[in-house]
């Protein structure tokens, strides 16, 4: 914009010689500025728009088209949509990603809020406990997958030999990931499991960000440790906890590898989530304008989430 | 009780006893991993639990290289990941600088273009993707997930925050001296920005090490595969091979312990700037 501006003011310039060829100096200098500038921005604008904002645009147009990706594409109009109300699997996942972070955020969010205070304080070898509560977050998904189901599996694994152990009638037992009410317990605790040592860290930086001194004079006042936690900690962490409940739904709303690896989304539709479909959809089944529907609505999902957040921002 | 001089309290022994608990049960999955990879198949499930096999089978680390091309799929997934993590290092820098210290037209709609696109899932856009790839010729190619993780928005994202707190006057005075831009982005701004370049080295290495769903879609060819999927492929070929299985698992998660330990330290102030600032 401001290039045809500098011209604009160029030309209602008087008609001083010296003054115009100044002007012009300045306006070269002005774009060879501009130039160097873009030097530094292309390379890696140009692989982001092409391989990043071009799909996202394609996205969006997809999810009114008909297409098995090698026919001509045809106009859908709202055909997409209104199939999602009527598509059983749809509903499913839906409603099963809706109870993955329904209950997933909330217990993750506490686990990492009381990992964090147990390991803010000044223990001996605090480091290696924080690392070790980390290192899950880090660990290759497909390696670990696998340990989880060989731990919970249903006959032989070791939690339900100690469940035996301890009494359980093998009638009763958890069938983990092979049980449709189970499964998705299998999965949610796999994902608390792998991910609170990165909220843990966020929280630390929470914690260490608490003005002292609001504890001293909360020791002034007679508070205990349960007061001081109630009325310090937890108000001063409001930002974190508000930063944190955002990543983890936006991160719970697009779960899918770790499905995939430990229950494939069964038995039945149990563990079934709206990324799984959109893969079926598009991979399995190639009906790529339907999938891209499915994955306007994790977009608008997402979107929500984030424009709370930005309100939220804002207030504060 | 006192131990060495100091008091030791019924908290501290709680917070101890929980840490250590909580670490062990944390860690378990791994020592299992670690274990069972040491086991012959019909032993893993043996219960009690017998940690310590009490005849280590070392041949299961030998017999995974053969059984697989185990060597190729790391070598596929080395090559993804340095390619991937040097080009996101160097252009993520390089826009950043931009972003952060010059002046230019278009500078907020470009960077819009970024922050719109953080928050997006990249399975939205996956498919499309995918067909624009295909589009390409690229399909079945590692130049294909190269172009998909180089170029993040993240990246740029998280280098322009680290520039903005390195002060203009800086850049002005190597200016004043007669250093061109690039001469500042590369002998001031890259050696002050070591925390901001470890944290993006982690997390970009990290997750195009452990990506799973990305190199699923785009390699069908064995000989392509990376390690991730070439688990899961030996998973599901030889189910019933839980001492191999855990062999190879082993084997995957070394090159993502070795970095993450070496560069942890970084790696927790950045998660925790890169969190809160953002």
């Amino acid at each position: 914009m401001s290039i045809s501006n500098t011209a604009t003011a160029i030309d209602h310039a008087p008609a001083d010689p010296r003054r115009k060829v100044k002007a012009l100096s300045k306006r070269r200098r002005k774009i060879q500025d501009a130039l160097v500038a873009y030097s530094f921005i292309a390379p890696n604008f140009i692989g982001f728009a092409v391989f990043t904002l071009g799909p996202i645009a394609f996205a969006f147009a997809l999810a009114f088209m008909h297409w098995d990706g090698s026919n001509a594409i045809t106009f859908a109009g709202l055909d997409n949509f209104w199939r999602l109300f009527e598509d059983k699997a749809f509903i499913a996942a839906f409603w099963n990603t809706v109870v993955y972070t329904v209950v997933s955020v909330p217990a993750t969010l506490l686990c990492a809020l009381g990992l964090a205070i147990l390991l803010n304080q000044k223990i001996f070898g605090r480091d290696f406990f924080r690392t070790a509560m980390f290192f899950p977050y880090v660990a290759s998904l497909v390696a670990v997958a696998v340990v989880w189901n060989m731990i919970f599996n249903p006959e032989m694994g070791p939690v339900n030999m100690i469940l035996y152990t301890l009494g359980l009638d093998p009638k009763d037992m958890p069938g983990w990931a092979a049980d449709r009410h189970w499964a998705m317990v299998t999965v949610i605790l796999f994902g608390i499991w792998k991910s609170m040592g990165y909220y843990m860290v966020i929280y630390l930086a929470g914690l260490q960000g608490i003005n002292s001194e609001l504890y001293e004079a909360a020791d002034l006042d007679g508070a205990n440790s349960w007061q001081k936690f109630i009325y310090v900690t937890v108000p001063q962490l409001a930002p974190t906890t508000f930063f944190v409940t955002v990543m983890l739904t936006i991160q719970s709303f697009k779960v899918f590898d770790q499905v995939y690896m430990i229950t494939q989304g069964g038995p039945g539709t149990s563990t079934l989530v709206l990324v799984y479909h959109i893969y079926n959809e598009a991979f399995i089944s190639w009906d790529l304008g339907y999938s891209s529907m499915v994955a306007l609505v994790l977009f608008f999902l997402v979107l929500a989430v984030t424009v709370i957040q930005f309100h939220r921002q804002r207030e504060d | 009780m006192r131990i060495a001089g100091r008091k030791i309290t019924a908290k501290t022994l709680a917070v101890y006893t929980i840490a250590i608990v909580i670490t062990a049960v944390m860690l378990m999955p791994f020592a299992w991993m670690l274990s069972a990879s040491l086991k012959l198949s019909r032993d893993v499930f043996v219960f009690p639990i017998e940690w310590i096999p009490s005849e280590p089978q070392w041949r299961n680390y030998v017999d995974i290289w053969t059984k697989i091309p185990l060597a190729l799929f790391i070598y596929n997934t080395s090559k993804l990941t340095i390619i991937v993590t040097l080009l996101q290092l160097l252009t993520s820098s390089f826009a950043a600088y931009a972003f952060a210290k010059l002046n230019f037209p278009y500078k907020n709609t470009l960077f819009l273009g970024y922050i719109a696109t953080i928050a997006m899932p990249w399975q939205v856009y996956m498919v499309p993707q995918f067909l624009l790839m295909r589009e390409f010729g690229l399909n079945n190619t590692h130049l294909a997930l190269i172009c998909l993780q180089a170029f993040t928005a993240f990246g740029v994202f998280l280098m322009r925050q680290f520039y903005m707190s390195i002060p203009t006057e800086l850049c002005e005075a190597a200016r004043i001296d007669g250093m061109n831009e690039y001469q500042i982005w590369a002998k001031i701004m890259l050696p002050l920005s070591k925390p901001a370049l470890s944290t993006l080295t982690i997390f970009t290495f990290v997750t195009t090490w452990n990506d799973f769903l990305g190199p699923m879609i785009y390699l069908t060819k064995t000989e392509l595969k990376t390690i991730q999927i070439g688990l899961r492929m030996f998973i599901s070929q030889y189910s019933a091979e839980y001492g191999l299985i855990m062999a190879a698992s082993v084997v995957a998660l070394i090159p993502v312990l070795v970095v993450f330990l070496s560069l942890q330290r970084f790696f927790v102030e950045g998660v925790a700037s890169s969190g809160l600032k953002g």
